[in-house]
């Protein structure tokens, strides 16, 4: 039998290989050139707040709608686990716990990269085939300050609110669904959330909801600004955009929480033992 | 002697796999309208992509009146674009913007502050083109394909261009509206002095605005050494030539006599019946 040169499965994973660190490089380039652009001045008001509305006003339904039902997935789920250990009462820790450092942040920016990031590359990515990037290149603008400079922006700004947003929404609902349906007490319920989570947990996820907005914005505008011919490229571009941006998403929450972990227990190393002791 | 407006010198342009482009010289001097032509696939668009530095080529030099576009600053480069204009092939309107916005685009891009200023410009430049300041709230989706080109060349002489770009300008329309993307081709020339760089298909509008036409051949169908280049001369020139590739693409029909004053072209037949 005979193996043609594209089948070869060494071929297919140098191919492979090669794209992968292709793709990387096309987007650390693309990151540098924003920056650069981003160096040299803000963007006017009229063209960044019709995008900020776009990407934080019209996006706060959606993340209300998955915090509302994150927080009552959470306290379902968790409920029978903590009423075996006879801990029901300390619903509102893990609720809290979770949402603030963990499910709000990569929920909030997953809900984002699907509805912000993919509708950013397809709005590019059709701005690309159609010329008008070139049109704006034309005229004597830089493409990547007037389209990904303010995007950046408002994904940056935005996303950590939002996530906010998701986070106390989450809470509410827990809270809600614990007091009205599960019957916890709603005093036991904040009292061991405000024990439990510190300004740390609050800070980690925000910290993780910036980068995730970085991710989205570049990711989204890279396969917009690069997306192939036709209505075909547009929808290709438009699904990279979410794929890639998911993967960064998760690939990220990964190492930042080990990094914070990390940073956390360099700073206050008593916690380590705390943790370890069972107390905390 | 003045250097060329434009000049190319030995562009090549490879994309992936693909060469486009090879070896491709080209000047064209200030005050001429030369039309490039050739089949489809040829490189038409990406010469002059190049030449308008939207596309970099893989080799090659462009020099930008008689400055190597590469030796210019980032900023002096942006400042020299500006003297260049382009009408694109669909007119590449900004879609999320109104007609006003989009001929206002270069403006306030250069940093015009002056809003009665830019107003008075754009309603100047509509009327150049024949449009009525009426459509000026009104979005590209909602003006016909004609209607847009001309808005395109509105917006490209905003800035007051040296050079104009036009790709494909007459391509989709009916011929009225062809007919008066030429006119407004000519008589942007006659008004301004501007040095015109058309890619087309259309014979017609050659006939009418050119004064140079310059022929490409598809790379794929020449030899390795041999030049893309195989016309490059006057219309009348390009009438009499004996070159096979010429005349297919040209055909018997050729008319080098055609009127070029707008106001008679319109009653005159633009191609001999055949």
């Amino acid at each position: 039998m005979t193996t043609t040169v594209a089948e070869n499965p060494i071929n297919l994973l140098g191919r492979g290989i090669r794209n992968f660190f292709c793709g990387f490089g096309g987007l650390v380039v693309f990151m540098t050139r924003m920056l650069v652009s981003l160096r040299r001045g803000l963007p006017r008001r009229h063209v960044l707040v019709p995008i900020l509305y776009e990407i934080g006003v019209r996006s706060v339904p959606v993340v209300l709608v998955t915090g509302a039902f994150i927080g009552m997935v959470l306290a379902v789920q968790t409920y029978t686990q903590f009423k075996m250990m006879h801990m029901e009462s300390r619903l509102g820790a893990i609720i809290t716990m979770t949402l603030v450092s963990e499910l709000g942040p990569v929920l909030a920016a997953t809900m984002l990269a699907g509805r912000v990031g993919s509708a950013m590359a397809a709005e590019l990515g059709t701005m690309r085939v159609t010329e008008q990037v070139h049109a704006i290149s034309a005229l004597g603008a830089d493409p990547v300050s007037y389209l990904v400079v303010p995007r950046f922006i408002a994904c940056v700004a935005l996303i950590p609110m939002l996530t906010a947003i998701a986070d106390a929404v989450g809470i509410l609902s827990g809270w809600l669904f614990s007091w009205h349906v599960l019957g916890i007490n709603p005093h036991q319920y904040w009292m061991y959330a405000v024990q439990f989570v510190t300004g740390w947990d609050v800070m980690a996820g925000l910290i993780k909801s910036v980068l995730f907005g970085c991710s989205i914005a570049i990711v989204a505008c890279q396969q917009g600004f690069h997306c192939g011919a036709g209505a075909e490229g547009v929808g290709r571009a438009a699904t990279q955009a979410f794929v890639f941006s998911f993967i960064a998403i998760l690939g990220m929450d990964f190492l930042l929480t080990v990094v914070l972990n990390t940073t956390y227990y360099l700073i206050w190393p008593q916690a380590v033992s705390l943790a370890i002791a069972g107390v905390w | 002697m003045n250097a060329p407006a434009i000049e190319v010198s030995d562009v090549c342009c490879i994309f992936g796999s693909q060469t486009v482009l090879s070896n491709v010289s080209l000047h064209v001097s200030a005050g001429e309208t030369v039309a490039i032509v050739g089949e489809s696939g040829c490189g038409k668009s990406v010469t002059m992509k190049v030449m308008m530095q939207l596309l970099r080529p893989t080799s090659g030099t462009l020099k930008w009146f008689g400055t190597d576009v590469e030796t210019l600053s980032t900023d002096k480069r942006q400042q020299q674009r500006l003297r260049l204009g382009y009408l694109f092939q669909g007119a590449a309107l900004f879609d999320s913007l109104t007609i006003y916005e989009n001929v206002a685009f270069g403006m306030r891009q250069t940093g015009e502050q002056n809003e009665q200023r830019i107003r008075q410009t754009v309603l100047e430049r509509l009327n150049e083109v024949g449009l009525s300041p009426d459509i000026v709230k009104k979005k590209p989706s909602e003006i016909s394909g004609g209607m847009q080109k001309r808005v395109g060349l509105a917006r490209a002489l905003s800035l007051s261009p040296d050079v104009m770009f036009y790709d494909e300008p007459t391509t989709g329309l009916d011929p009225v509206n062809s007919r008066r993307i030429d006119d407004l081709i000519h008589s942007v020339r006659q008004s301004r002095g501007v040095t015109g760089i058309i890619v087309t298909h259309d014979l017609r509008t050659v006939q009418r605005v050119a004064d140079r036409v310059v022929m490409l051949y598809p790379r794929y169908k020449l030899n390795e050494d041999a030049g893309q280049i195989i016309f490059d001369g006057s219309l009348q020139e390009l009438a009499a030539s004996s070159d096979k590739r010429v005349h297919e693409y040209i055909g018997d029909e050729f008319d080098t006599n055609l009127p070029r004053n707008v106001e008679v072209e319109h009653r005159q037949p633009l191609l001999k019946s055949t």
